[in-house]
Order: structure tokens, then sequence, then C-alpha cells
């Protein structure tokens, strides 16, 4: 990736906030940045496609801990799960043999696990070197007859959010439109209905989450082409480009596919969420809106009130041990509002929300949903966020799994909401699912125990 | 509250009561230089001695007075005389349990009398003490028959006289509930506070599974001596853990009038910090550091394992004081108890927080633990089948457990005790934790999607 290449991402122009002076993805504070690279974005966003094989260039440190470490589930193949690296070591750095280990491990890779694609991600130390990836997949494809598409996304290019864009970027230039979709089982149709396809652009199927959404696509006649990437196989993504309708689900990080397959081939998109029942119904809504077709609207709107109705007398009992009780949300980007209006259905409070990642207009969905006196919570620091929640008088803490162990050893109830839970939350089911873990871990009898002080403490004290 | 559910089945399918004669034996197996005799038919020893060896790995110590039809119908007080001579004279024990059956209570024997006439007859044998105790399993269960059996021993050689104390000794009285890993972990606990205990019955000292140069013992390997049951009237405090124990307590108490402080369980932190608080007043000393560093262990991994063991949906199987242990314990992690079987009645089984306490078998532990959608259980290793029956996970727990090894070692009390079981408990709800099943789109048919299980093989 040259500057430019990586400044067009940082600046992207579906991003409402980048119209302003002051544009472009905040710069990181050396001391005082968590979270993780370009490279742990990009294969994040890849990893789910299950039947490819993902070979992550670079020494030992980039996989080595990080692999298997991801909540993404397959109906299918599972090929994604195996973990590969080249493993640089001293002489493969020192004589310059980077590119060619990397060919042969292709070679390896394809012999032992015949992947139906292979992604090279490449690396801080292979990138300084030089290594010349395009090249090295360009040979392996041919000498393969697999597609090997290379991914130049080294640590220091930036954030994990940039990486997340940056595959996305390879994949719209290499990948979407290299093949067309299978015609429609005839045994599939439903008599009477018109079949749309659809894609989902975001969407990681954590826990399997999503397999609780999917059958009332299929109810309504919504073929999804593709699921990027969760539970997705590399000829899906092939064909994401003949979609009639694209939903974007993890909001901004993805924008830039929907937004060029709307340039290019006049897909209509939307940015919505799964999580929370105002939020699945509308973007139920939105697909029959964007696909303009009445019938599918009434019967979109019947499915929804049967649905509502359903999930709300199961949650009927959680909300009324939820209602009041004070959460603060610090998930950052998209998560930040999708979670806070999942929690208000539950009669929540949400005390205030982390906007780490997010951007302007995130924090403008935030204001709308929780109103101007929302408290956004923008440093990351964990010190910081214990701080804020003693001041808020929060019960609850909801965030990703880099806050549990703070969190926990400060004795404060949280549910995590990470991408490597194997809990699913996403549409209807989902939030009875939250519903039950909020009501879990609020109320859990251990907060009490553990912050009483023992006798023999009591009466030296 | 707990309601208490009596049985009305006319049969027990898959038992989860064990005798009261084994439980007996049980509690002689934790005394030195002892040996349990059963008077019985000689199979309910052999049963009972293959049931030990399988829990503890170990050779038991253990015998029969071997009734047979005569002596069924016409008496078998010689066959226990003669089976307390040979014991004596082969096998020179300390102390012989002698243990009604159901066979021997039916028959209306009288072991009080015999082993007075055993005492008339053989005065060679005097230095023996011979314990008898009434253990029919027709009533009862091990737990209830173990208790029986420390009653006896506390009655049969703690003497009745006002002794002088002897500062920092303390009793322990220790419920069948308690393994010998439990037995160690309890003495270190005391030992800590500069207290020497004396641990009745000490299975620690004798089932905890150790070599001797001599390599095979007739009896058993360890276990309180003699000489210490008899200064457990110099005590200044005793300690009763588990509650199946108050009658022995109450007798303890009332020949040496030394106070005694009872323990439902020592599982969970509430309840070894009422330990931890006992013995910080009988000592006089502060909490060590490093027990205090065992407590923050502990409060570290309830608050790690709160969301995992939190909600978790358990049924327990197992006799009443492990049983209400267990459901404390859990209870206090916010796990729902959704069965909880008992193998007889206990009065304080109605104190526990959950609605009800079934008094039953294995086969109303599945039945309630399959209507209820139970994901772990927590029983005996007869618990296996069911648990695979059920799709749920298996914590093993009571007796017996034949099927893994170190049942007998593992430590359940305690601050380290917990911890263990709650990484445990959170490993095996992890391991079986039902994810959402995958979803395959009708639209996807005939794509290559429908043999790629096929196709995932490492070539």
């Amino acid at each position: 990736m040259n500057a430019e290449e990586i400044l067009a991402l940082m600046t992207e122009p579906a991003c409402a906030h980048n119209d302003k002076a002051k544009s472009g993805c905040a710069r990181p504070q050396p001391g005082a940045t968590q979270g993780g690279c370009c490279f742990d974005g990009a294969r994040n966003a890849l990893l789910p496609i299950a039947d490819a094989a993902h070979i992550v260039h670079g020494p030992i440190g980039c996989a080595g801990s990080s692999w298997d470490n991801r909540g993404t589930r397959s109906s299918g193949s599972e090929t994604y799960r195996i973990g590969m690296t080249t493993d640089l070591g001293e002489m493969d750095v020192i004589l310059g043999r980077g590119e060619k280990r990397l060919l042969q491990g292709i070679a390896q890779a394809v012999e032992a696990y015949r992947p139906a694609a292979v992604f090279v991600y490449n690396t801080c130390v292979p990138a300084l070197q030089g290594d010349d990836i395009e090249a090295v997949a360009r040979v392996a494809a041919e000498r393969h007859g697999v597609p090997v598409v290379p991914v130049d996304c080294a640590g220091f290019y930036g954030n994990k959010n940039l990486g997340n864009r940056l595959a996305g970027e390879v994949v719209y230039r290499q990948v979407i439109g290299s093949r067309e979709p299978d015609p429609v089982p005839e045994a599939a149709r439903l008599p009477g209905i018109v079949t749309h396809d659809v894609n989902l652009i975001g969407e990681w199927n954590v826990g399997g989450e999503f397999w609780s959404v999917a059958p009332l696509f299929d109810e309504l006649g919504l073929r999804i082409l593709c699921t990027f990437s969760g539970d997705s196989r590399f000829r899906e993504v092939q064909t994401m480009h003949r979609a009639r309708a694209n939903m974007v689900v993890c909001s901004k990080a993805m924008l830039h596919v929907a937004r060029k397959l709307k340039e290019d081939y006049g897909t209509p998109f939307f940015e919505g969420s799964f999580y929370g029942i105002q939020d699945t119904s509308q973007a139920f809504r939105d697909f029959a809106r964007v696909l303009g077709d009445a019938d599918l609207t009434r019967r979109t709107e019947a499915l929804i009130i049967r649905e509502e109705a359903r999930v709300g007398a199961v949650l009927a009992p959680l909300r009324r041990r939820l209602a009041g009780k004070r959460v603060l949300i610090f998930t950052g980007g998209y998560k930040s509002w999708s979670v806070v209006s999942a929690a208000q259905d539950l009669g929540m409070v949400v005390v205030a929300t982390g906007t780490e990642k997010s951007t302007e207009e995130d924090k403008a969905r935030i204001t709308a949903l929780m109103g101007l006196d929302a408290v956004m919570i923008s440093d990351n620091d964990q010190t910081a966020l214990i701080e804020a929640f003693h001041r808020l008088k929060a019960d609850v803490l909801i965030a990703g799994d880099r806050y549990i162990y703070p969190t926990l050893k400060s004795r404060l109830p949280f549910l995590d909401i990470d991408h490597v839970r194997n809990i699913g939350y996403a549409g209807y089911d989902g939030m009875i699912e939250l519903a039950r873990n909020l009501d879990r871990v609020i109320h859990s009898p251990v907060w009490e125990q553990i912050r009483r002080r023992p006798v023999w403490a009591q009466a030296a004290a | 509250m707990a309601d208490i559910v009596l049985p009305t089945k006319a049969l027990a399918v898959n038992p989860l009561k064990v005798s009261q004669p084994i439980g007996a034996s049980l509690a002689f197996l934790g005394l030195a230089r002892a040996m349990p005799l059963e008077h019985g038919a000689r199979g309910c020893t052999s049963f009972n001695k293959l049931f030990f060896m399988r829990h503890f790995h170990d050779p038991i110590a253990l015998q029969t007075t071997a009734m047979d039809q005569t002596t069924t119908v016409l008496g078998a007080d010689d066959h226990v005389l003669e089976a307390l001579d040979t014991i004596c004279t082969k096998n020179q024990p300390a102390v012989i349990g002698l243990i009604s059956t159901g066979l021997s209570e039916t028959q209306g024997a009288d072991i009080p009398r015999t082993v007075a006439a055993f005492r008339a007859a053989c005065p060679h044998h005097d230095g023996v003490a011979v314990i008898p105790v009434s253990a029919a399993d027709t009533l009862g269960c091990l737990e209830t028959g173990f208790a029986a059996a420390v009653e006896a021993i506390v009655g049969a050689l703690v003497p009745a006289e006002a002794a002088a104390r002897r500062p920092g000794q303390i009793n322990v009285l220790a419920s069948a509930m308690l393994t010998p890993g439990d037995g160690e972990a309890i003495r270190d606990w005391i030992g800590a506070f500069g207290l020497s205990p004396i641990i009745l019955p000490d299975l620690a000292d004798s089932l905890d599974g150790h070599l001797i140069e001599d390599g095979f013992a007739t009896l058993t390997y360890g276990g309180t001596p003699p000489e210490a049951i008899q200064a457990m009237g110099q005590s200044v405090a005793t300690l009763v853990i588990g509650p199946s124990l108050d009658r022995a307590a109450d007798l303890l108490a009332a020949r040496t009038g030394i106070p005694d402080h009872r323990f439902l369980g020592l599982l969970g932190l509430d309840a070894c910090d009422a330990f931890t608080a006992t013995l910080t007043g009988l000592s006089g000393r502060p909490v060590p550091p490093a027990l205090e560093r065992k407590r923050a262990q502990l409060q570290d991994a309830m608050v790690d394992c709160q969301f995992q063991v939190g909600g978790a949906r358990v049924a327990l199987a197992a006799d009443a004081d492990l049983l209400a242990c267990l459901t404390r314990f859990l209870a206090g992690m916010g796990a729902e108890v959704v069965a909880a079987v008992a193998s007889t009645r206990a009065g304080h089984l109605a104190d526990l927080p959950i609605e009800s306490v079934v008094i039953g078998d294995l086969e109303d532990l599945e039945w309630l633990a399959r209507e209820q959608g139970a994901e772990l259980l927590v029983t005996n290793s007869h618990g296996a089948d069911i648990a695979r029956r059920l799709g749920a996970a298996l914590l093993r727990a009571g007796f017996p457990i034949y099927d893994s090894h170190g049942a007998h070692a593992r430590t359940w009390v305690g601050y380290g005790g917990s911890r263990q079981l709650l990484f445990d408990l959170a490993n095996l709800l992890a391991g079986h934790y039902q994810e959402i099943r995958p979803y395959r789109s009708r639209f996807r048919q005939g794509s290559p999607r429908d043999d790629e299980s096929a196709r995932f093989r490492p070539c």
C-alpha cells in the first residue's frame, strides 16, 4: 500500500465526518494507546471467509499469539481456523528469504488443505524489507491454479479500523466481480414471492449470531449472495456485485465497499444493525424500502409484528428485572449506538457510551438516542473508564474483552460484547440472550460477597 | 426454604443411596490400626471392599462375620466371637469396628451383648478396642452410617471424666463428605494458627494413598490413633464439620464439656471465612498472610468465573451434607440448582435456598434434570451414563467415584479447594456450551457448500 492509497482509505468520502475541515482518522498517542493494528483489522475482516487459507507473512509475533482467537463461526468448512504463518526467522530476514518462504508456504497450504483461495497478509517486517507479496501471489496463483490474494496490511500503516477498510479495498479490487452468482435453485423459490439478491457487509457471525437472523431472510425471499464476511465462502464473495441491495452492518469500516458497489454497479445500500429489537426490525424495513417491493414491505411488516410479539413475551419478566438499571457502554465504533438502542429497548438507562472509534455520524446517532446530555467517553484509558463507572453510578459495564479484567478486578459487573465471544446477541433471539446475560451479571450474588470484608478485618479496623 | 419431596416409587432405579454399613466401615477406616468387621453375610463385605478399592485405589481392611443359613436361623453370635478372636490373633489391631447389617439387625442380633461375651471369653484380647455400631441398611445412607460410627467411637473411647485442658489442642469431627484431600487441607488450615488438631476420623492419614516400607498391610495404613481419641477430652474446643455429625458432637460435648463450633461445610467464601474467624478466635492469632492471599485468590476466581457459572442450570444428587454444601456454594455463585436429589432425609435440607429437595435416586435426577434442562450434573460416577444421555457435563462428587483417578485426593474445602471447584465448573460448562446451531439457507442448495464437510480434511 502506498501513502496515497492509505490516505484515500482514511478520508473515505461516504463517511459524513469527512466533509468537514478536520477530517481523517485520529492519530494514536504513543504511550496511551490501546487496540489493534492494521494487520489485526485486515485479518479479522477476511478471516471469516471459511474455505480460504489465511497465511500471515511475518515473524511469529504477528500470528503466534493471535491465531484461533476469533468468535466467528462457519456452518461447514473450517479451513479458516487453521493457523498459518511463514514464521520468518533471523536468517530469513538477513538473507532476504521471505519471498521464497512465502511461495513455499502457499504451496504447502494448497497441497495440505486444498483451500478455495489463499489470503496472504503482509506484516511489518517483510513490508519493511520490501518483500513483493503481489509478485509472489501472482506466481503462486499461476502455479497452483488457486486464487491467491495479497493483503498488504503492515501493522505500522495504522489502526485496526484502517485494516478493516484496507481488507475491503483489496477484496473489492481483486475478488468481487470475478464470478457470476449461481441461478436461484427452483426448489428454493417460494410460490408468488419474488426473490431478491442482497449482501450484508460487515457482518461477522460472531458466536454464530447471524444464524438467529438468517432464517428470516429466507422467509422473506431475500437471498443473501454473500455475508461479507461471516460464514462466507470465497466463491460467494466473488459474486457480491450482483446484489440488488446492500446493508452495511458494521458501520464505517466497510462503508467504502458499499459505496463502490453503488458507484460501479448502482446497488443501493443502507447502514443498520441487528442488535436490539428496533434495529433488527428497522433493518428488514430498510431492505423492503430499498428494494421497492410493495409485497415485500407487506410481508416484512407482518413478520416484524409476529417476531416482536414473540420476543416481547419472553422478555417481559427480564425487562422488569432490568428496568432502570444503569449501564455504561464502552464498545467503540458502530456498537456505541447499536448497543445503546438495545439496552434502551430493555428499559435500561444508558449513562454513558464510549466513542473511541466512533465517527461524527456515530456520535450524532448517539445524541439522537440518548439526548443532548449524552455522556460520551472518548478516552480509552481503563482507569478513567472505571472512574466513570463509579461517578455515573453504573450497574454494569458492556464492553469489549480488553476491558473484562480491569473491570472484574474492580469488583464491577461486566458483559463482554467483543468479537471473540461464543454467545450470539444478534436479532430477536439474540436480544433474549443479551437480556438474560445482563440479568445474570447484574444480579450475580458474587458481587456482594466479594465486596464484604471478613469479620476479622472489620474487628481490626 | 425447600420442600422435602418424599419418594412414592416402588422401585429405586439407578440408586444413589449407599448403605449404612459401608459408611460405618469408612469411619473405622479412618482410625489407626483398625479393622471394620461387618456382621452379615459375606457378600455385603465383598461388595463393600470392592466399592472402596475402586474409589480409593488402595487395599481396604474389611472383614465379615460370614453369616450362613444355619447361623442366620439359629443365631450367629458364635460367628461374631470367632471373627473377633481370629482378627485379634491374626492381625493384632488396636480397634475393631463391629458393624451390624440389615441381615443381623433383622435377625435380632444384640451386638453390644456379644461384645460383652467376647470380653468375658477372651480377656487376653483386652488391649483391642471393640466398638459395636448399629447400622442397618434398611435405614439411612453412607453418611448416616458414618455418623453413627463416629458417635459410637466417641462413646466407646472418650472418657467421661473431667480432664486438664491442653492449650492449642482442637478436636475436629469430620463428616463423610470430606475426602482425604480435604482432611489434609483442614489440618494445614488449623495448623496455620498454631493449633494442633485431632481429626476424627482421619481418612487423610489412612486413605490418602501412600506407599509404606512394608508394602501391603492388612490393617489401616494410618488414621486417628486410639490414644488421641482418648485425649479428646483435653482439647480446648471441638470443630464439627457437617450437620450429619450433630449427634456425635452432642455426645462429645456432653461427655467432655468442651464447647463446640459447628459448620455446615467449608465450601465457598462465607463458609471458609466463618471457619477462619473461629480459628483466629481460638488461637488469638491474626489470619496469616498466606491465608489472606488464598482468600483473595478465591475472590478473584469468583469474579472471573461468575459469568460462566452464574445462571448455569445444575442438577445435584448426593448425601445430605454434600448436597447442602454444593447447593449453597452454587447458589452463592448465581447458578440455578434446578434439581437436588438427596439419598435420605436430613432436617437441615429444608433450610436450603431452593424450591425442593427430592429424596430419591438417580432416575429422579435424570428425569428432573431433563425436565429442567440441566447443563451440568454433579453426582457420583453412576451419573456418567445419565450425563451422556442428557448431553450434560458431569462433575463427579460423592461416593463412589470409580471411573477416574484422584477422587480421594481432591480438595474441595477451603479457599483453594473452592477456587479449584470454580475453575472446574467453569471449564465443564464452557466445554458443554450449546452454541447457536448452524443455519443453511435453502438458497444455497446445490452449491459446493453441500459437500463441505467431506471437503475439509487434510490431504
